[in-house]
């Protein structure tokens, strides 16, 4: 099993490990509930250095990157990042990513984990033509994020960045704790924060310093099993529970992210078609309406007949109750929809309520 | 940290005997090994059970874990407490966070359980 920089900083601070595609990560320090509780109201740092970095170069960088994605990366400079998606021909996710600019030849693509080597081959297969090269650096980099309300006052003594400059998506490098790194303001837990990437051999480093700054504000590290609690009260997508190479961008509600004016991507003609054509399904949020916790793969049932299943389900550790995401046929999509939930044999009713179920109070 | 006097299951279910009656929870391992507790299921009291048989269900966040019944017999009390305070089994697992209480049909099933020196040496062995 793979081990990250980080994997002794975990161990001091009396981590539980899990394996995660073939990644050991820590699942939980100090416990779920408290991690999760942390970063809505101080601040949490998580290592996530399993994610994927791929690295795509040479001269017609930017035309494969606009290729190979839905959204405009013509739109991005060095400092600021996007979010945007590997499609299908069919306008299904081969995966979901980020993607920098790093200089006019160059971007990183920040993907998932579960998937780095299936897109690394994926994107070579599609080079063709193409005057660029693919690397697959996600050995090389660690990544830290450092999530939640307090996350700008915890950074600032320990960088030069000017990180009151820096909006939703900024990007900026320089030295934190004296360690070369991109910063982006971004995240995977709906709250305010940084995503910190570094190729140094000392990430420690920077790890140690945002725990022993942040102490005073209350910061936990925070485990894998609190990040999936956290996005998913955000709405923030997790591949192959919400979506997947059978969903499309548009029934996974992300028609914000396809750019189609910007010309031909994989999979544009599928979505445009679909776009004109309307939806048949499309995800919702929904909340259970008596006791239990709807969990992945769990039935889903319209008036006896199953429809589908719980894509990603979880007790919600800020609203104390049942919460997840589900495709249901596009007539039973309004809010206040109620339907059932199959829990160990049991019809359990659920409600389409609005996403994202959490959203922080801007202040920024 | 195990009591003495309990009897315990390799599912990682602690009985504790008194008269004819069984008082059943989880134990501080199995507590831990399932995280922050939200949502426990309890049997309806009347209700038969085998040995080994489901008797309820317990939910942390992350993971749904069958509470199996380390005897055979009739439920006689569930800990209602669990309802409105389910983390009561992470907090005190051996005591207040108990989960039900049967009346024991066969008291010479305890055989097949372990003493608390049986139980530590197991534990050992799964932590290798």
């Amino acid at each position: 099993m793979k081990k990250t920089r980080l994997y002794s900083a975990h161990k001091k601070e009396g981590a539980k490990f899990v394996e995660f595609f073939g990644w050991e990560m820590p699942i939980e320090y100090s416990g779920i509930i408290q991690e999760h509780m942390a970063v809505r109201r101080k601040a949490g740092l998580f290592d996530v250095s399993h994610m994927g970095e791929i690295v795509i170069s040479g001269n017609q960088a930017l035309d494969f990157v606009q290729y190979l994605t839905p959204n405009d990366a013509g739109r991005l400079d060095a400092n600021k990042a996007q979010y945007s998606a590997l499609t299908t021909p069919q306008g299904t996710f081969v995966d979901d990513l980020l993607v920098y600019y790093m200089d006019e030849n160059t971007y990183l693509l920040v993907v998932n984990a579960a998937n780095t080597d299936k897109d690394f081959r994926w994107i070579v297969d599609h080079q063709k033509g193409f005057d660029v090269d693919v690397l697959n650096q996600s050995d090389d980099y660690t990544q830290m994020a450092l999530q939640g309300p307090k996350s700008p006052e915890i950074l600032k003594p320990l960088t030069e960045i000017e990180l009151e400059k820096m909006s939703s998506f900024g990007v900026e490098r320089g030295a934190v704790a004296g360690v070369e790194a991109l910063v982006s303001r971004t995240g995977y837990t709906g709250e305010d924060g940084f995503e910190i990437y570094t190729l140094a051999q000392n990430p420690e480093k920077i790890w140690d310093a945002i725990l022993e700054e942040g102490n005073k504000y209350g910061i936990q590290p925070v485990g894998l099993g609190a990040r999936d609690t956290l996005r998913l009260e955000a709405r923030l997508m997790l591949y192959g529970n919400d979506i997947d190479d059978s969903t499309t961008v548009l029934e996974a509600g992300m028609r914000w992210l396809i750019k189609f004016k910007k010309g031909d991507f994989l999979g544009r003609e599928s979505l445009l078609k679909q776009k004109e054509e309307g939806l048949g399904r499309k995800i919702v949020g929904f909340e259970l309406l008596e006791k239990g916790i709807a969990r992945p793969h769990y039935p889903v049932f319209i008036a006896n007949e199953k429809i589908s299943e719980v894509r990603s389900g979880s007790f919600s550790p800020f609203f104390q109750k049942s919460i997840g995401l589900a495709y249901l046929p596009l007539e039973y999509t309004e809010i206040g929809t109620e339907f059932a939930i199959d829990i160990r044999g049991k019809r359990i009713k659920a409600k389409v309520v609005p996403t994202p179920f959490y959203k922080r109070e801007e202040k920024r | 940290m195990y009591p003495n006097d309990f009897y315990y299951s390799k599912d990682h279910e602690w009985v504790k005997i008194d008269g004819d009656n069984a008082t059943v929870g989880i134990t501080d391992f199995a507590q831990k090994q399932l995280g922050d507790v939200v949502y426990v299921e309890l049997p309806q009291p009347g209700a038969q059970l085998e040995f080994h048989q489901s008797l309820g269900v317990i939910e942390s966040v992350k993971a749904v874990s069958d509470i199996y019944s380390p005897v055979s017999g009739e439920v006689i009390e569930t800990n209602e407490g669990l309802n409105d305070s389910p983390e009561l089994v992470n907090e005190d697992p051996h005591e207040k966070g108990w989960v039900v209480r049967i009346k024991v049909k066969d008291k010479a099933e305890l055989e097949k359980l372990m003493s608390v020196s049986e139980y530590e040496k197991y534990l050992e062995g799964l932590e290798e």
